[in-house]
């Protein structure tokens, strides 16, 4: 009785039964690197060994840690990784269309049932669409580049049982952030974790992903959920030739009943409050209400953990109608330029650009404290991010709290600590900015 | 396999930011090393030696996928690294460029002066340091035989020669 990881890894090593513990070569169905962890590693890696892209068509290539680039390092890196990308005949190339953990969803790349290897660590996103996704450094993508295969041990699968629904102003990084306080940073063993429950079904596929992107701060490997509806009909939308893998269908990705054999971790959602994380670490999150609030001097709304359509709806909801503190700086990069460009269309940019919101390049950006933008020493941030280690975002005396996009926004306005669920939307932002996509 | 050297001492949850900080990561690995854990041992570039090895607490190299966390150790002429629990990714990434990094959940450090001589040996799964003596993690002979030939590109360049003489799995030498 194989859970959903034992399936994919089993099919992934021509094994017909893998148990945890297990150390497997596998067969990479998709790997994905950005400009950082990309060409400019994997070439002169590649030119070591003597050896050449092994598949083209199996390699994703999205550009977004040194975009829009703005010094002579970056242009160069830019340069480097469009050449190589011609050279080699890559043809999933996105260059400058937003982060990779998002693009590459967007493009229906990442399916169920499938072993996908990313050069970043927040690639467990991509098991949000049932697959086993797991970030690798530069030397192993060069063997999965080389080979097409990559070792592995297989993990045991921790279930995530989420009970109940989340109250209005409460989202899926409230989830991850209160499973980080609960359990910390190492929660998972760098092992696996399936999320699962009612309110996972319910939740559309960004929220999902978020869940998964996270799973890297709570120590796993890869994060699952397992396919379904909302999975088949994002897929139908942007990959609708794609073909079962190995003439499995979708439903065949699921754990079997009773086939966990890690820990089960539960949380009731329906008593679950809006949390943040004090710095430095994501495993200091706690209920809003239950910490002392510093005064903040910036407020970040981004990344692929949190710049989404559905993060920047979220915090369009907070700010329709009000300003950002005066004490406070408010920057938003959204997540892509598709979704950015949805958010303008719903009047979602507008919103946020009224409440006072200065509007950076779609890019990884301050996350991970690459690009022009940097916290200062004495900056106190509250961010959308999914890691507040410290100097991350800058110098090594920034602070950095981590909140949901509600959050974030509900702060800028008020410049301190602020449960969204007191500064309810001035109308709902369903009936006001779009629907679900 | 068998290593000793002068024992750094480190403590819990030391990330990948601390080890390869953002802001130098387009620079040289010379740069960027010379930065390495500046943020909680600002001495440790400058005093580093070749043939040192840390110890460190749980979560080391949590974080990033960035494999410069352990390039920069292995740049500075880190050994290896002993530490309770490790950032899966880093470890992955240390072993595959061929620096041990092992696991040892009941390492205590306490009372065990910096720089006092550590020794390892890894096929055995031992740590001696301090006149104590802890069990490590047992690795499998394919990783052992990785980190032999140098690292995972090391390890491919000589199964790629060993394929002429036979079929064999390239990454973990299993014949199927």
């Amino acid at each position: 009785m194989p859970t959903i990881v034992e399936k994919i890894l089993s099919r992934a090593s021509g094994a017909t039964r893998v148990r945890a513990g297990d150390y497997l070569t596998c067969s990479v169905d998709l790997a994905m690197v950005h400009d950082s962890s990309g060409p400019r590693r994997l070439a002169p890696k590649l030119a070591a060994l003597g050896m050449t892209l092994k598949d083209p068509d199996r390699l994703a290539v999205i550009t977004d840690h040194y975009v829009p680039a703005h010094d002579d390092a970056s242009r160069e890196i830019q340069e480097l990784t469009r050449n190589w990308v011609a050279a080699e005949g890559v043809s999933h190339f996105y260059p400058e269309m937003g982060i990779c953990h998002v693009v590459l969803p967007e493009q229906g790349l990442v399916r169920p049932g499938m072993l996908v290897v990313g050069g970043d660590s927040h690639s467990p996103t991509g098991g949000a669409f049932g697959a086993y996704m797991f970030g690798v450094g530069a030397t192993d993508m060069a063997g999965v580049a080389a080979t097409g295969q990559t070792w592995l041990k297989v993990p045991r699968t921790h279930l995530v049982k989420l009970k109940g629904q989340l109250a209005e102003q409460v989202f899926a990084k409230d989830i991850i952030l209160a499973l980080c306080g609960a359990h910390g940073m190492d929660m998972a063993g760098y092992e696996a974790l399936e999320f699962a429950g009612p309110a996972v079904t319910a939740m559309p596929m960004r929220a999902r992903m978020t869940l998964c992107n996270m799973s890297a701060e709570l120590g796993a490997q890869a994060g699952l959920i397992a396919p379904d509806a909302v999975t088949a009909n994002w897929l139908a939308r942007r990959a609708p030739d794609r073909s079962p893998i190995d003439g499995f269908s979708d439903s065949h990705w699921a754990s079997d009943s009773d086939s966990h054999d890690g820990t089960l971790f539960s949380l009731d959602l329906d008593s679950l409050a809006p949390q943040a994380a004090a710095p430095h670490s994501p495993a200091n999150a706690a209920a809003i209400t239950d910490h002392d609030s510093p005064q903040f001097t910036v407020a970040y709304i981004g990344a692929c953990t949190g710049a989404k359509l559905d993060d920047l709806r979220a915090a369009a909801g907070m700010l329709k109608g009000r300003t950002v503190a005066s004490s406070t700086r408010l920057l938003v990069a959204p997540a892509s330029r598709a979704d950015q460009a949805q958010a303008a269309d719903e009047g979602v940019m507008a919103i946020l650009e009224s409440a006072g919101a200065t509007i950076l390049a779609t890019a990884c950006g301050m996350c991970a404290g690459y690009g022009p933008n940097r916290l200062a020493a004495d900056d106190v941030c509250i961010s959308s991010t999914a890691r507040n280690f410290r100097g991350r975002m800058g110098a090594p005396g920034s602070r950095v709290w981590l909140a949901s996009p509600a959050s974030v926004a509900a702060a800028a306005v008020t410049g301190r600590l602020t449960d969204p669920r007191e500064m309810a939307p001035h109308e709902s932002p369903r009936n006001t900015i779009g629907g679900a996509s | 396999m068998k290593i000793s050297g002068r024992a750094w001492i480190l403590g819990d949850g030391i990330d990948t930011d601390v080890l390869a900080p953002g802001a130098y990561m387009s620079a040289s690995l010379d740069i960027l090393s010379s930065h390495c854990l500046a943020a909680v041992r600002p001495d440790f570039a400058g005093a580093v030696r070749a043939g040192d090895v840390l110890l460190a607490g749980s979560s080391f190299g949590v974080g990033s996928s960035r494999e410069q966390a352990a390039e920069a150790l292995k740049h500075l002429g880190i050994r290896a690294v002993i530490a309770r629990s490790f950032g899966g990714i880093f470890q992955r990434n240390a072993l595959n460029l061929g620096l041990p990094a092992i696991a040892c959940d009941t390492l205590q450090t306490d009372g065990i002066s910096e720089f006092t001589l550590a020794q390892i040996d890894i096929a055995a799964g031992r740590l001696d340091v301090g006149g104590r003596q802890f069990a490590t993690e047992a690795l499998p002979d394919f990783l052992l035989s990785m980190i032999a030939d140098g690292g995972m590109l090391a390890h491919l360049s000589r199964q790629q020669a060993d394929i002429a003489t036979g079929p064999g799995n390239r990454m973990t030498g299993e014949t199927s």
